[in-house]
């Protein structure tokens, strides 16, 4: 949609006008997150620009809150309950998640819409509901405030993601490769592993990885159905918030950012690759 | 070809007719399915619906009353406020009996923690009560039948024959047995003449009596005529005075169901009182103001999402393949940051001492003293969820935008429409449904935030959301919380149900 060479002064001005604006509103998406990244790197303890380091001075700069992430104990215990919680949250999602997805791809699937309606539910209802009935029933079955409680709970926020993203990959699937290998003897766990599996393996990754980003980010489930014991890093940083601001979570906010960009860089690889093995050209 | 075959059904190669053995085929593949999906289908309806439907059941359950003081809820069933001004001395022994029991269990003070929701006053008059129950003149009964009998001091005479004494003693023995189990004390050896409780039950049953075959409690019926009965209305009278107001026990009486519409009223600023649907006293009606609050900021940051998504998803629909994948990245990336991180960019900007305000004062804008206040309002949760929520609203345009071609607009323009008629009569109505699409999923995620209201809406920006998570961890009302989540999620279910209707669930897509 170049400028075309007979438009007038207005359309001219509004073409850059709009250019402009929409400029600006990509600069209201972007800029909050790329302005934490330097000031993580403030040596004062304060949440602006320094004249220091706005002069760029070296000594407007340190990795002090990146020491404090990685020495202060409350911090270290945050990362380590949130690694051993995302992943066997993610686990269990995949798990269940991919076998379900297989059978809703069946032809013929009695009720096929209201079991997707229960299965996507997690995703639609809002977090403070399921966090307030997570609560209710989970101290109820002694569940509150325990590892598995809170694993549980995040697997059930992931499982919708798997779901729609394995079905998704089902949907281009060729399903007489699977009655050709049936029909030249393999038997229908053969089959799975050898035929279907790394057809949809893209698909289960980055259904996987959704259900990774929702446990490792989710911070309002956490809070009701955990105890102390499983404080993880965005509840750490959400009291550090609310509480007793200190830098060291802006330190902790740029390597999350890295780490999205690494899942959103993994995601889109995983998609493009996936489209070419079902034979859809890249978009 | 014979006439057998056009006679009979087809047969399939087994010898079954066809249409069965299509049909078992179809059966097993549907069974086989459905096996998939059963351990999902198991784990979610464990984990998360049985949660959801406990909610559900918490905004509507009342036994607490019930179950803390059974006999006085069974003897206030049949006062009347309007004859007697006072329950019967009945009713307050069947209280004091419930409040003695209740007290050895540490009940009573949740019991006067939920009524207290109901009428100020009531946990403090439950945690004095506890504490005075203990002190009541009862030892007297039990002074008075340890005299008679030495045998009303054994625990044995207590368990054999005291049951037999009439239906208060009866009841009040399983339930002193009931707490001594609890407490994995045994009951034989125990001291009864401990538990005053006991014998003012026995002296209320025996004078009730006219007679009886067992000799320990005839001789024991006899002699009641002797002890001055100890007035129990009085003895609560002194712990306070409440205790004769009759709408204190007319309020126990409205909560003794065991299911309450209660909660629901509360959350519309009503309340069940003794006469009936009230409206809440002018300094504790909060609830509606917030749900007004709630449904106003989410449609302003609707609003804002669509003017600010709008423009975004067109550019993107409209430049080269090439740019624009490019420039997604720029959307797709917030919509994969972590939550926290944008909240808390937004309050590093945001503060009094923050970038923003800090720019202006360099550039002259604004002088110091002049900082604008733009955090813990409104105006810090609208601008923070505008920006959170802006990749949901432009996702779908885009996907919508994508499909209308650029040579409609064209076609417009050459038959004369300005460029503003071509954009209004012909591409925005082709516009519109991702523009609703993205709204209600907007919307829909909006009114159920909690975590960026709690961080930069301060009191006058938080959403209803904050008010559940205030009374599940600080004031302990569980059942509000559930009624306010029941009501939230309610309208969640129907917006959902018409993004449904207008998408389809299929059509979710997850960041491109």
């Amino acid at each position: 949609m170049g400028l075309p060479p007979y438009a007038t002064t207005g359309q001219r001005i509004w073409y850059y006008a709009f250019r402009v604006i929409c400029g600006l509103i990509f600069f209201f998406l972007i800029a909050p997150i790329l302005i934490i990244i330097p000031l993580s790197f403030n040596a004062e303890d304060f949440f602006t620009f320094t004249p220091a380091m706005l002069s760029l001075s070296p000594e407007g700069y340190s990795m002090k809150h990146y020491e404090d992430f990685f020495t202060n104990n409350d911090w270290q215990q945050a990362l380590w309950n949130s690694v051993t919680i995302a992943p066997m949250a993610t686990l269990l999602s995949v798990g269940f998640g991919t076998l379900a997805a297989i059978g809703l791809s069946q032809p013929h699937v009695p009720f096929r819409r209201a079991i997707m309606a229960i299965l996507i539910s997690p995703m639609i209802v809002p977090l403070i509901i399921s966090a307030a009935g997570m609560f209710f029933f989970y101290s109820r079955i002694g569940l509150q405030g325990t590892y598995w409680g809170v694993v549980l709970a995040h697997a059930a926020l992931g499982i919708p993601f798997v779901i729609i993203t394995v079905t998704a990959t089902l949907v281009g699937f060729d399903r007489s490769l699977t009655r050709a290998a049936a029909n030249l003897g393999a038997d229908p766990v053969t089959t799975f592993f050898r035929v279907q599996m790394p057809l949809i393996l893209p698909g289960v990754i980055s259904g996987g990885l959704f259900a990774f980003i929702t446990s490792f980010d989710e911070v309002v489930v956490v809070l009701f159905v955990g105890s102390a014991g499983q404080k993880t890093l965005p509840w750490q940083m959400f009291t550090g918030l609310r509480e007793q601001i200190s830098p060291t979570i802006l330190a902790v906010a740029t390597i999350l950012v890295a780490i999205s960009i690494v899942l959103l860089a993994t995601i889109e690889v995983l998609r493009r690759r996936s489209e070419r093995l079902r034979g859809m050209s890249p978009t | 070809m014979s006439e057998a075959t056009t006679d009979g059904p087809m047969l399939a190669a087994d010898g079954t007719p066809l249409k069965k053995s299509l049909a078992r085929a179809l059966r097993r593949e549907k069974i086989r399915a459905f096996m998939l999906i059963a351990p999902l289908l198991i784990f979610i309806l464990i984990t998360f619906i049985a949660p959801i439907a406990d909610m559900l059941f918490r905004s509507v359950e009342n036994n607490i009353v019930s179950d803390t003081i059974p006999r006085a809820v069974q003897m206030l069933k049949t006062w009347d406020p309007d004859e007697d001004d006072l329950p019967d001395e009945d009713t307050y022994l069947a209280f004091y009996t419930d409040m003695v029991f209740a007290e050895e269990r540490k009940q009573h003070t949740r019991l006067g923690t939920r009524l207290n929701y109901e009428k100020t006053g009531m946990s403090s008059l439950f945690r004095k009560s506890g504490r005075g129950v203990g002190r009541f003149d009862t030892d007297e009964y039990t002074d008075a039948f340890t005299d008679l009998n030495a045998a009303w001091e054994d625990p044995q005479t207590w368990l054999e024959v005291a049951s037999e004494a009439g239906p208060r003693t009866a009841s009040a023995i399983t339930t002193w047995q009931a707490v001594l189990r609890e407490e994995e004390d045994d009951p034989l050896e125990e001291d009864p003449t401990d538990w005053d409780v006991l014998y003012a039950n026995l002296f209320a049953d025996l004078s009730a009596s006219d007679g009886y075959d067992n000799a320990l409690l005839e001789e024991a019926r006899v002699a009641t005529a002797e002890i001055e009965p100890v007035s129990l209305r009085a003895a609560f009278d002194d712990i306070d005075e409440d205790w004769s107001d009759p709408e204190v026990w007319k309020t126990i009486q409205t909560y003794a169901a065991t299911y309450t519409p209660g909660y629901f009223l509360n959350s519309v600023d009503l309340a069940l009182t003794p006469d009936g649907i009230e409206a809440r006293d002018e300094d504790q009606r909060i609830y509606i103001t917030l749900f007004q609050r709630t449904l106003y900021l989410s449609l302003m940051i609707t609003f804002s999402c669509i003017l600010l998504g709008y423009p975004v998803a067109w550019i993107l629909a409209n430049l080269p393949a090439r740019s624009a994948n490019l420039l997604l990245i720029l959307v797709l990336l917030p919509f994969w940051t972590s939550l926290l991180v944008r909240t808390s960019a937004w309050k590093v900007l945001l503060q009094q001492q923050g970038v923003i305000n800090d720019i202006l004062v360099w550039s002259r804008l604004i002088d110091e003293a002049g900082r604008l206040v733009m955090i813990n309002n409104q105006t810090g949760t609208i601008i923070a969820m505008t920006h959170i929520l802006l990749p949901f609203m432009i996702l779908p345009l885009y996907s919508v935008m994508k499909t209308i071609p650029p040579s409609y607009l064209r076609a417009a323009k050459s038959l004369g429409a300005t460029n503003w008629t071509a954009f209004w009569r012909v591409y925005f109505p082709q516009s519109v449904p991702g523009m609703g699409a993205g709204s209600i999923l907007v919307f829909i995620l909006a009114i159920g935030y909690y975590i960026t209201p709690e961080l930069v809406g301060g009191t006058q920006g938080v959403f209803i959301s904050n008010r559940i998570a205030f009374h599940i961890s600080s004031s302990l009302n569980w059942g509000l919380a559930a009624a306010l989540g029941t009501i939230l999620l309610a309208a969640v279910l129907i917006l959902y149900w018409a993004y449904d209707k207008m998408v389809g669930i299929d059509n979710v897509k997850l960041g491109g």
